[in-house]
């Protein structure tokens, strides 16, 4: 399993720590996390797959390009695969930078990318064990994402 | 499909290329596997290797231009295919 995903709960602290550095004044923790509203119904979690080789080098372009665009930011990520229970963390994304701006930005920038583009997929798993598909967008990047221009 | 052939011979017929496709999500679960062979003419594009996928009953289902990878890329239909290339259809995403 590449760095960007895993199969265990999320630990945040230590991502928080991989891109801390003295030149670093703001830090921003971003975290996606599983959630059920009233109209969803009895979702107990939800299980995420992926394809995983592709995922990783998706996830690879997309921080080099946050890393073109903030070069004082250091951005850390990971994905959860598998099940994740209502309340727990599915992505976490963090960055640091000298300054605020950068690392909001940088780290807006890489969570709005990974939404886009990255190939996992979500289906919900209901109390009653039934689970079912959450509806995806068409990825940003293919041809179906731009309107289908072909 | 070419089964014994190696890529290139065009011994009784063109020649052709082999590729890996891959299914994910609903689609995978739709076909009811995850992963197939394809033999296709040598010069198949990403869009043959879709045409091959929608005569099997269950890509009813898919959309008008369900989004292709080659190669773990985004490509567009148009793209040349190798032997040994893996293709996949990916269902709307849904991570992050």
């Amino acid at each position: 399993m590449s760095a960007w995903l895993t199969d265990q709960p999320i630990d945040v602290g230590s991502l928080i720590a991989a891109v801390a550095s003295d030149g670093s004044g703001g830090t921003v923790a971003f975290l996606g996390t599983v959630r059920r509203s009233p109209e969803d119904g009895d979702v107990a979690s939800i299980e995420y797959s992926a394809y995983r080789e592709m995922a990783a080098a998706e996830l690879d372009r997309i921080v080099a390009e946050a890393a073109a665009r903030w070069p004082d930011a250091r951005v850390a990520l990971r994905h959860r695969l598998g099940g994740v229970p209502t309340g727990e963390a599915s992505v976490a994304v963090v960055a640091a930078a000298p300054h605020r701006a950068e690392a909001f930005a940088a780290a807006r920038f890489v969570i709005d990318e990974t939404k886009r583009r990255v190939p996992i997929w979500k289906r919900e798993r209901l109390g009653s064990g039934v689970a079912r598909w959450v509806e995806g967008r068409p990825p940003a990047g293919s041809e179906e994402g731009r309107g289908g221009a072909r | 499909m070419s089964a014994g052939a190696a890529p290139g011979t065009g011994a009784s017929g063109p020649a052709m290329i082999r590729i890996r496709l891959l299914l994910f999500a609903s689609y995978a679960e739709a076909a009811g596997r995850e992963e197939a062979a394809l033999a296709l003419p040598a010069g198949a594009t990403a869009a043959d290797a879709l045409a091959a996928v929608r005569r099997e009953a269950w890509a009813a289902r898919l959309p008008p231009q369900p989004a292709l990878a080659v190669n773990r890329r985004y490509a567009a239909p148009g793209t040349a295919l190798a032997d040994g290339d893996e293709v996949a259809l990916i269902p709307p995403v849904a991570g992050g």
